[in-house]
């Protein structure tokens, strides 16, 4: 069994489960866990931990929007380097370079509308690279990181069956 | 209004005591549950809701879609290099439980005995006396790590016996059975001229290495029939599909009486059982995956809880040796006091006593619950 494989695949489902546990269930000592998640924190392939918040079930729900941006380049200026730009903003909660019709898929959060408009109106569009903007505000989620706001489905299954 | 003495000879389920009693309690975790809390493959379902659309709601061949029985064909094939005529050799049918009451009533004359490898699936004995046999319960033994053995059938007279009837992957204990410990067995077979009826609807789940079907052993395909389905390892229980592998006259006699008792397995179902078997086996890896760490989970806690357990190796249960004498006091006990159901090991049969059945078709997070109770509940 690949134990790193193993130990992503459970942290990503749930970056909350104990060594002990963790031990358990991939069958390896928690020593040998500890040292792997470790590894694969410093080798940078886990960057972090947060949680998954469905904001509805919360009193200071953020607004958030999708933003495309498009870009030009020139012999200068790479992807990269205004990719670098952008991540500096702290409205910026994910960035992505993408194929399609636009370049980077940003996410944007802020307390209200009007925080997002002028984030982007007076942040990201003077950025000389950047020739259009497109945002969608996002109206609903329904599942983030792999989890469905509304799956907490009842179990009907049989409570004792054969 | 008479009621036959066959079903009367049967008494109801132990299960169903035990099914009532978590029924009428609130925040009850079940490690009861006999079915994957996972929901069929999407690819399958979206199968089954177009050929709805399509209008395919007619009856099939008795025996199924010839195309299904082709896909069994080729898995068995795939699996197992076992050649079977989808013509003459499979039977598709209502669930493999349906296939098994069909073989029981195939090969069973009034009084004839079938040896029923215990402790095991709920509903061999009773399918046995519905069919007018006589069940001669086989006790596996934890020595053995509740594998069948020639020992214990001879022990147990099977050498009178006509049939013998077992699951392995094991419900309710997760044992599974290798090449080499099913070899006695079938040599037990071959010289006292069983008919051997393998249940094996859980093969997909086996976690230490292949699942060995006793039909690929020298001398053994021509007395087996081998029971099959999509309930456990394709989470589709509710789809009711099931088959059955043996040879043709067996399949003959065993289709008789289906096509008079059910005619054809569900339309709908077959569609769904189809594209399960062409395009769902990525599905079927990531559920087993996910149980065998549900396993290993449940396996390590009741080790750090003192609680004697085998190592299970199959299926989604593991058979812990009740903390207490009596088994059947400590489930109902822990289902009263913490809310944890879980099944007394003598609902299975002879050599279940003084177990539990726990299944791990449950949610880490409730089977973490779950565990903390009973850990709570014993110190």
């Amino acid at each position: 069994m690949n134990t790193r494989a193993e130990l992503v695949s459970l942290l990503r489902e749930n970056a909350r489960y104990t060594t002990v546990d963790l031990a358990r269930m991939t069958g390896a000592e928690e020593r040998e866990v500890e040292s792997t998640i470790e590894a694969l924190e410093t080798e940078g392939v886990i960057r972090g931990y947060s949680a998954v918040v469905d904001w509805r079930n919360t009193d200071d729900e953020p607004v958030r929007a999708l933003v495309e941006c498009n870009v030009t380049l020139d012999r200068e200026t790479g992807y990269d380097d205004i990719a670098k730009r952008l991540v500096g903003f702290p409205e910026v909660e994910s960035l992505r370079l993408v194929s399609g019709e636009y370049d980077f898929s940003m996410t944007v959060e802020a307390d209200s509308m009007g925080e997002v408009s002028r984030f982007v109106s007076e942040k990201v569009a003077p950025v000389p690279e950047i020739t259009q903007t497109v945002t969608h505000y996002l109206m609903e989620s329904y599942k983030e990181h792999g989890i469905e706001f509304d799956g907490d489905r009842d179990d009907d299954r049989l409570s004792v069956s054969p | 209004m008479k009621i036959s003495e066959r079903v009367n000879q049967v008494p109801p389920s132990g299960i169903r005591r035990f099914f009532e009693l978590a029924e009428e309690m609130d925040d009850v975790i079940s490690l009861g549950v006999g079915e994957p809390d996972f929901t069929a493959p999407w690819s399958a379902r979206e199968a089954a809701i177009d050929s709805l659309e399509r209008g395919k709601t007619s009856y099939t061949a008795n025996r199924g879609m010839r195309e299904l029985r082709e896909a069994i064909a080729g898995r068995a094939a795939t699996e197992y290099d076992l050649d079977y005529d989808p013509d003459e050799e499979i039977l598709v049918t209502a669930g493999a439980s349906e296939a098994i009451d069909a073989a029981f009533r195939a090969f069973c004359d009034p009084g004839d005995t079938v040896a029923v490898a215990q402790p095991s699936y709920v509903s061999y004995v009773p399918g046995v006396v519905f069919a007018g046999g006589e069940p001669l319960p086989v006790p596996t033994r934890e020595a053995d790590e509740f594998r069948l053995t020639a020992e214990v059938l001879r022990e147990a007279g099977a050498e009178e016996a006509e049939a013998l009837v077992y699951c392995y992957p094991n419900n309710p204990t997760g044992a599974t059975m290798r090449e080499e410990h099913l070899e006695p067995v079938a040599a037990f077979a071959r010289e006292h001229d069983l008919t051997v009826l393998a249940d094996e609807i859980y093969a997909d789940l086996t976690y230490d290495g292949d699942h060995t079907s006793i039909a690929t052993l020298p001398g053994m395909r021509e007395r087996t029939v081998v029971f099959n389905g999509f309930s456990k390892a394709y989470a589709m229980t509710g789809l009711r599909l099931g088959y059955a592998l043996a040879p043709p006259e067996a399949i003959q006699a065993m289709n008789r009486i289906h096509q008079y008792g059910m005619l054809s397995a569900p339309t709908t179902a077959q569609y769904a059982a189809l594209d399960a078997l062409e395009h769902c086996s990525d599905d079927v890896q990531e559920m087993r995956a996910q149980y065998d760490r549900r396993r290993r989970f449940v396996l390590s806690r009741f080790a750090e809880m003192g609680i004697e357990c085998f190592e299970a190796t199959g299926a989604f249960y593991v058979f812990p040796e009740s903390p207490w004498e009596d088994a059947e006091a400590f489930a109902e006990a822990l289902l009263e006091e913490c809310g944890v159901a879980m099944v007394p090991g003598d609902v299975f049969g002879a050599g279940g006593e003084g177990h539990l059945r726990v299944s791990y078709a449950t949610g880490l997070n409730e089977l973490r619950e779950a565990m903390d109770r009973i850990e709570a509940f014993l110190e």
